[in-house]
């Protein structure tokens, strides 16, 4: 029997601010009243230590929420009781191409039930929102975060609003439309949507999952690294290479890290964090070049689509979480974007989105650079699935091998030879 | 009376101007209230609350970056 889960002020102590540190009760609020800067939430470890134990995880349900303890919720998970505890892939193949031994993928691709890593966080902060008394869930997004956000309000019967740029390609949208939610397409640029939702957010009370929702909703990324660390058999890995779009999921793969340490569930914690971001858009890896801890945004230029964030507003902590590490950060062109793709797909048979191809391209530059050695045990984490980016390979795949209905013809085309029986 | 909060960042040749100081002149019905900022050789950015009518702040938006300066919400990039 395991003990039941923590609930509310248990576990949670409440949102703090990341820059002047006032602490406020665990409500819908994402900015500090005091200084403008963002929240996150705060927890009581010294009441979640005693009750965590490897075991007590390991007993718990096969999904992100075997974690339930470390996760920003005061009740029982309601939403997205299947997302997450995906498999960590023990990349051979990968690894004697690039040169590593010990090579791991960490599969999000097949994350439940939409296919990228944004299932995580979607559960968590739905699971939130419920509890924080709304109804209505919005979020603004091109991609993998809409779908995940109109997945998960479908089956939780919420209201769901999702905000796109009016010129969004038509599988994307169709993609969100299955599902039914009040898909808006905004008449305006990239900027006039980012303004228009962060306004509407100010003034509804909805949830949304991204903006007043943010600081449950990031928590969710947590539990890819306590799954890696889980399955490599309670064991921190020496890399974990991040693809970066706000920078969010690299800062809460170092937190989570931290926060398995602080509570004594490894015994060594030496991970370097190493961030990759596409050239065409790569704000946070280009300051980690120049040496700076501040960023200067710009106009996404890439086919990685769902890493393209110009103006991140977790790349100043991404930047001090891979520092704090002794982590790397690299940047791929769209060119070398697709030959990661198509690598990771021709040597291990998973076929990720575009944001796949960075982290793959990053993690053979920072193998070549020497600044992930042979012996070292790497995870790349893989976030989002390949049928959603097909056009971004398209041309790269070469096309079928047409021939007549004839064992002759097939044969002669393959150069196989007539075998007896 | 509407309290707006933007993320105002200004260009390397911008830093030096007195953008925020003209923007009170011209809209004295706007209330401007700098909460963070970090001024530097290179980079500039104010985290500011605007107070007053909102189509009077709208109007001081739109004056800012007439200025050339990039006026974005508070919380940055909300489309992921």
């Amino acid at each position: 029997m395991t003990k039941p889960a923590l609930k509310g002020t248990d576990k949670i102590k409440g949102l703090v601010c990341r820059e002047c540190g006032k602490e406020y009760p665990a409500v819908s609020l994402h900015v500090c009243d005091m200084c403008f800067g963002p929240l996150e939430v705060q927890y009581n470890y010294k009441t979640i230590k005693p009750r965590l134990t490897r075991k007590a995880i390991e007993a718990g349900p096969k999904s992100l929420w075997r974690y339930v303890d470390l996760l920003p919720i005061a009740g029982d998970p309601t939403v997205g009781l299947a997302a997450g505890f995906t498999p960590l892939v023990r990349a051979k193949n990968l690894g004697d191409e690039l040169g590593l031994d010990k090579l791991y993928i960490k599969n999000d691709t097949v994350n439940h039930p939409t296919l990228s890593f944004k299932d995580r966080v979607v559960s968590v902060a739905l699971t939130r929102a419920r509890e924080l008394g709304y109804d209505t869930v919005a979020c603004a997004s091109t991609g993998n975060l809409a779908n995940s956000v109109a997945a998960h309000a479908a089956a939780a019967k919420m209201q769901c609003y999702v905000f796109i740029p009016h010129d969004l390609e038509a599988s994307k949208v169709l993609g969100n439309l299955v599902y039914r939610p009040n898909v808006v397409e905004v008449e305006g640029n990239y900027d006039d949507v980012n303004r228009l939702c962060s306004e509407i957010a100010g003034e509804h009370k909805w949830a949304f999952v991204n903006v007043n929702i943010r600081p449950y909703y990031a928590e969710g990324s947590k539990t890819l690294a306590y799954e890696v660390v889980e399955q490599l058999g309670w064991d921190a890995p020496d890399h974990i290479v991040v693809p970066m779009a706000s920078g969010s999921l690299l800062t809460k793969i170092w937190k989570g890290l931290n926060e398995f340490s602080k509570l004594g569930l490894i015994d060594r914690m030496a991970t370097k964090v190493d961030g990759a971001q596409a050239e065409g858009c790569s704000p946070i890896a280009a300051a980690y070049k120049l040496g700076r801890d501040f960023f200067k945004p710009v106009k996404p230029a890439t086919i990685a689509k769902s890493l393209a964030i110009g103006n991140p507003a977790d790349g100043y902590y991404a930047l001090k979480a891979t520092a704090e590490s002794g982590g790397a950060m690299d940047t791929v062109t769209d060119e070398e974007i697709i030959e990661g793709m198509t690598l990771l797909a021709q040597t291990e048979g998973i076929f990720a989105e575009t944001a796949g191809g960075v982290t793959i391209g990053v993690l053979k530059k920072l193998v070549k650079q020497g600044l992930i050695k042979r012996t070292e045990t790497t995870v790349a984490l893989i976030t989002g699935n390949g049928l959603k980016t097909q056009e971004a390979v398209m041309n790269a795949v070469g096309r079928p091998t047409r021939i007549s209905p004839s064992l002759v013809d097939f044969q002669k085309t393959f150069g196989l030879g007539i075998h007896e029986r | 009376m509407a309290h707006l909060r933007f993320h105002l960042r200004f260009p390397e040749d911008k830093i030096k101007q007195p953008v925020l100081c003209q923007i009170n002149r011209t809209f004295p019905k706007v209330d401007t209230n700098i909460r963070r900022a970090d001024v530097r050789e290179k980079t500039g950015w104010m985290d500011v609350e605007f107070s007053g009518d909102p189509a009077e702040i709208e109007r001081a938006i739109e004056g800012i970056r007439q200025k050339g300066v990039i006026v974005d919400p508070i919380e940055l990039n909300v489309v992921e």
